[in-house]
C-alpha cells in the first residue's frame, strides 16, 4: 500500500500540477475580453496621462522631458488651488443640504402616512431623467435678469433682486442646480436601503410603545448607515469632478465664471484653448489622487462608525 | 450615474485621459514642408492641369459655390469642403491634426487673429513663391497686412471686417439723440438714450476680446508687438488707457446692456431697439439681415465713431484668410483654389453671396459700392464700409497666440464689467497671465 501510494503519488501531482497549468490559462481566455477592453480604454489611458504629465511640449522649443516639473508647477499654482477651494466649498455646503434633502423625502415616502406616496416619489425623481445639460440651460434662462424668469419678477413686481449669476451668488446658483438634479437619485438609495427593514421591527418597536421619531433615530438611521456613506461618497466624486453645471452657465455668465472654475473646467480650457496637454494631464491626475484619498477617508470612516 | 464610486471615479480618469489621448494623438514630429511641389507659379499651372483632390476645411457659407465652380472648371480637380467647426473648435482639430501628422487638409480657413498662430510654428506655409507676392495690390491694406508675417505671406485674404457703426435710426430719432461722431459724443448719446428709456442702452457688452482689441487698434494702441520669438505686451500703452478711461465712464454708469451677443436676447434687442448701436466689422449687414429682421428698414450705418474729431482712424474685426498647412501633400493644387477662392472668379462669387470683399477690386466696384440695402432703408451702405477698409490704422498685429489670451479675458478683463475692478486693472491682469502664458510656451515675452 505504502508503495503504491508512493507510486501512485507524483504521478498524481504532475497531472494536477499540470491541470492546474491549463485550468490559469481557461481562466485568463474568459477574462480575456474584459482585460483586454480594460487595458484599452482604462489601464492605457492612465498610463498614457502619466506619461504626458512629465513632458512638456511648447509652441517654442517643442517636447522634452521634464520629470516632475508638472507636477511641482501644479503644487505651487494658485489658480489650481482656488478652483480646488472653489469645490471644496461646494461640497461642504451643497452635499449635507442635498442630502438632508433627500433623506427627509426617503422617509417622508417610507413613513406610509404621506398621500399619494408613489406620485412624490416619482416626481422628486424626475430631476434625475433630465440631463444635466438640458436642466442647466432651463435653471440659466430662469436666472437671466434680463429675459429670463428673474427679470421678469423684477418687471412684474418692480423689484431688484440680486443677479443669481452674478460673481457673490454663482456658487450657490450652481448648487442649487445640483441639489435639483440629485435629491431625487439619493432620495431612491436611502428609499431602497429603508425598504429593506425587517418589518418585525417595526412591529417590535410599536409594542414598545416607540414614537415615530424614536423609530427613525433607533431604527431606520442606523439601518441605512452604509447607503448613507454610499451616497456621501458619490456625492464627494460628483463635487470635485463638477463640470457641466458650470462650463454651460460659462456661457451665460462669462465673468462671473471663469474658464478655471473648478478643476475640471481648468484641465479642459489648458488642453482645449491652451494646448497644454501636459500640464492638462498633471491636474487630471492630481485631482484623481485627491478625489481617491478624500473617499476613502470617508469610506472608513462611515465603516469604522458602522462597526 | 448609477454606478459605484470606483467606477464613477475610474470612468472620468479615463475620459480625461482618453481625451488627452486623442487630443495630442501620437505627438509625431509634423514634417516641415518635404512635400514636393514648394514653389513657383509654373507648379501652380501645372497642378491644375494634372489635377487631384484636395480637402478644404472651412466654415464659410459661400465657399460651397466656389467650390462648385472651380471643380466645373477644371474638371480633373476634385474639392472636399468639409467643415470641421467654427473658429476655435475649427483651430484644436487643425492642431491636432498637424501634431499627429496624419488628416492634415490642404487649405483652411484661419481668422486673422489666430493665423499668428500658425504662421509661428510653421503649421501653415508661406506661400510667396507660389505667386502670392505678386497681389499686392490685389487685397485692401487691412487684411493684407494680416497675412503678411515675417517677410512671409501665410495665407490669402478671404473676407474682412472694416468696422462701422451700426445704429438704429428710429431710437436716435425717437429720444432726438444726433449719431456720435467721436467716443465722448457716444458716451453722452448713451446717457441720453438711457435716460430717455431706462430699458434702452446704447450698446451690450458683456466683455469680448475681440471688440476690445479692434478698439485699441482705433486709438493708436499697439499693445502686442512679435519679432519672431521675442513678444511684448503693453496693455497700458497710449492707445489701451484711451480705450479704457471712456469705456470705464459706460461702465460706470451703467450705460451698456449686459446681454451676450448673438444670444436671444440680443438679437430681440437690436429688434426693438433697446439695444441702439453696435460697433463691429463689415460682415455684420448680413447678419442682422437674416437675424433682426424687425429691425429692417430700421437700421444704419455710419463710420466708426473717432478719438480725435475730424480723424477717420478706423480698425479691422474679425476676418478670415484662406492658408495652407505646411504638411499638406498638394500645395500648388491647393494654392490654385486659395487665389481662385480669394482673389480670381471666386471673389465675386463670394460677394455676391453677401461677403464683405478683401479685394480691391470687388470693393471699388461701382456695383458694390453703389448698392442699395432695403433693409438698411435704401442707404448706400457699402459706401460707408470701403471708407473705413481704407482707413484702417496700420501697424496692429496681434499675438502668436491670440486664440488662448482670448479664452481668458473674459477671466481678467471681465471682472470689470461685474465687479469694481477697473478695465485698466484688468487689462493689466491680461496682460500678466497673457506673459506667462507665452513664457510657458517658450516665447521671450516682454
Amino acid at each position: 500500500m505504502v508503495a503504491t501510494g508512493s507510486v501512485v503519488a507524483p504521478a498524481r501531482k504532475a497531472a494536477s500540477s499540470s491541470s492546474h497549468y491549463r485550468r490559469s490559462w481557461a481562466g485568463w481566455g474568459f477574462l480575456a475580453p474584459f482585460a483586454v477592453i480594460f487595458a484599452l480604454v482604462f489601464l492605457a489611458p492612465i498610463a498614457y496621462s502619466i506619461y504626458l504629465s512629465v513632458y512638456q511640449d511648447k509652441l517654442i522649443g517643442g517636447n522634452s522631458f521634464v520629470g516632475f516639473d508638472n507636477y511641482q508647477q501644479a503644487l505651487t499654482d494658485p489658480v489650481f488651488w482656488d478652483s480646488v477651494r472653489r469645490v471644496g466649498l461646494f461640497l461642504v455646503v451643497q452635499v449635507p443640504i442635498m442630502l438632508f434633502l433627500a433623506l427627509l423625502a426617503a422617509l417622508a415616502i417610507d413613513g406610509g402616512r404621506l398621500y399619494g406616496a408613489a406620485l412624490f416619489r416619482i416626481s422628486i425623481f424626475l430631476p434625475y431623467a433630465v440631463p444635466a445639460v438640458v436642466a442647466t440651460l432651463m435653471w440659466g434662462f430662469m436666472y437671466g435678469n434680463q429675459f429670463g424668469l428673474v427679470g421678469s419678477i423684477n418687471d412684474t413686481f418692480g423689484i431688484s433682486l440680486p443677479d443669481p449669476l452674478g460673481p457673490g451668488l454663482v456658487l450657490a446658483s450652481i448648487g442649487n442646480i445640483v441639489t435639483w438634479e440629485f435629491v431625487g437619485y439619493n432620495m431612491l438609495i436611502f428609499y431602497a436601503a429603508l425598504r429593506v427593514i425587517p418589518v418585525s421591527l417595526y412591529e417590535a418597536a410599536a409594542i414598545d410603545g416607540a414614537s415615530e421619531f424614536r423609530i427613525i433615530r433607533a431604527i431606520k438611521l442606523p439601518a441605512i448607515r452604509g447607503a448613507l456613506v454610499i451616497a456621501t461618497i458619490f456625492s464627494i466624486i460628483g463635487s470635485f469632478q463638477l463640470f457641466n453645471e458650470p462650463n454651460i452657465l460659462h456661457y451665460v455668465a462669462k465673468n462671473a465664471i471663469n474658464t478655471q472654475y473648478t478643476p475640471n473646467m481648468y484641465a479642459y480650457s489648458l488642453s482645449f484653448s491652451g494646448q497644454q496637454y501636459n500640464y492638462s494631464a498633471t491636474i487630471a491626475i492630481i485631482m484623481g489622487l485627491l478625489t481617491m484619498v478624500i473617499a476613502y477617508t470617508v469610506q472608513l470612516r462611515g465603516m469604522r462608525k458602522a462597526l | 450615474m448609477i454606478t459605484t464610486p470606483r467606477r464613477r471615479l475610474l470612468r472620468a480618469a479615463a475620459v480625461t485621459a482618453v481625451a488627452a489621448l486623442a487630443l495630442s494623438a501620437c505627438g509625431g514630429a509634423s514634417d516641415d514642408g518635404k512635400s514636393s511641389n514648394t514653389g513657383g507659379a509654373k507648379d501652380v499651372a501645372a497642378a491644375l492641369k494634372k489635377g487631384g483632390t484636395i480637402t478644404v476645411w472651412a466654415w464659410e457659407p459661400t465657399l460651397k459655390a466656389v467650390a462648385k465652380d472651380f471643380e466645373a472648371e477644371h474638371p480633373n480637380v476634385k474639392v472636399k469642403l468639409v467643415n470641421a467647426g467654427t473658429g476655435n473648435d475649427q483651430y484644436t482639430a487643425l492642431q491636432n491634426a498637424v501634431k499627429a501628422g496624419k488628416g492634415v487638409p490642404d487649405v483652411a480657413q484661419i481668422e486673422y487673429y489666430a493665423l499668428p498662430q500658425f504662421s509661428l510654428a510653421k503649421s501653415v506655409a508661406d506661400i510667396s513663391s507660389f505667386g502670392a507676392s505678386g497681389l499686392d495690390s490685389t487685397f485692401t491694406p487691412g487684411p493684407w497686412a494680416s497675412v503678411k508675417q515675417n517677410n512671409g505671406i501665410y495665407g490669402l485674404p478671404m473676407d474682412s471686417g472694416p468696422m462701422a457703426l451700426f445704429y438704429n435710426k428710429e431710437v436716435f430719432d425717437k429720444y432726438k439723440v444726433a449719431v456720435p461722431k467721436t467716443w465722448d459724443e457716444y458716451v453722452t448719446a448713451a446717457e441720453k438714450i438711457h435716460a430717455a428709456n431706462p430699458k434702452a442702452y446704447i450698446a451690450n457688452d458683456i466683455g469680448d476680446a475681440g471688440f476690445t482689441t479692434s478698439m485699441i487698434w482705433q486709438a493708436g494702441g499697439q499693445p502686442f508687438k512679435v519679432d519672431g520669438e521675442k513678444v511684448s505686451i503693453n496693455l497700458g500703452d497710449a492707445g489701451s488707457k484711451r480705450f479704457a478711461d471712456t469705456w470705464q465712464k459706460l461702465l460706470d454708469k451703467k450705460l451698456l446692456a449686459p446681454t451676450a451677443s448673438w444670444s436671444d436676447g440680443w438679437y430681440k434687442g437690436l429688434g426693438d431697439g433697446t439695444i441702439a448701436t453696435l460697433t463691429l466689422g463689415a460682415w455684420m449687414p448680413a447678419n442682422l439681415e437674416s437675424g433682426v429682421k424687425a429691425g429692417a428698414g430700421k437700421w444704419r450705418v455710419a463710420p466708426m465713431p473717432q478719438w480725435e474729431a475730424g480723424a477717420n482712424a478706423t480698425s479691422e474685426n474679425g476676418g478670415s484668410s484662406l492658408a495652407i498647412p505646411t504638411a499638406s501633400k498638394n500645395k500648388a493644387l491647393a494654392y490654385a483654389f486659395a487665389d481662385y477662392a480669394t482673389a480670381g472668379k471666386g471673389a465675386q462669387t463670394r460677394v455676391d453671396a453677401g461677403a464683405f470683399p478683401a479685394t480691391t477690386k470687388q470693393i471699388n466696384s461701382p456695383e458694390f459700392v453703389n448698392k442699395k440695402s432695403d433693409y438698411f432703408g435704401g442707404q448706400e451702405i457699402n459706401k460707408v464700409l470701403a471708407a473705413s477698409a481704407e482707413d484702417v490704422v496700420k501697424g496692429w498685429s496681434y499675438l502668436p497666440f491670440q486664440v488662448y489670451a482670448n479664452s481668458i479675458f473674459n477671466d481678467t478683463v471681465g471682472k470689470a464689467y461685474v465687479s469694481k475692478t477697473t478695465l485698466a486693472d484688468g487689462l493689466q491682469d491680461w496682460q500678466k497671465k497673457s506673459v506667462s502664458y507665452g513664457d510657458q510656451q517658450g516665447f521671450t515675452v516682454n
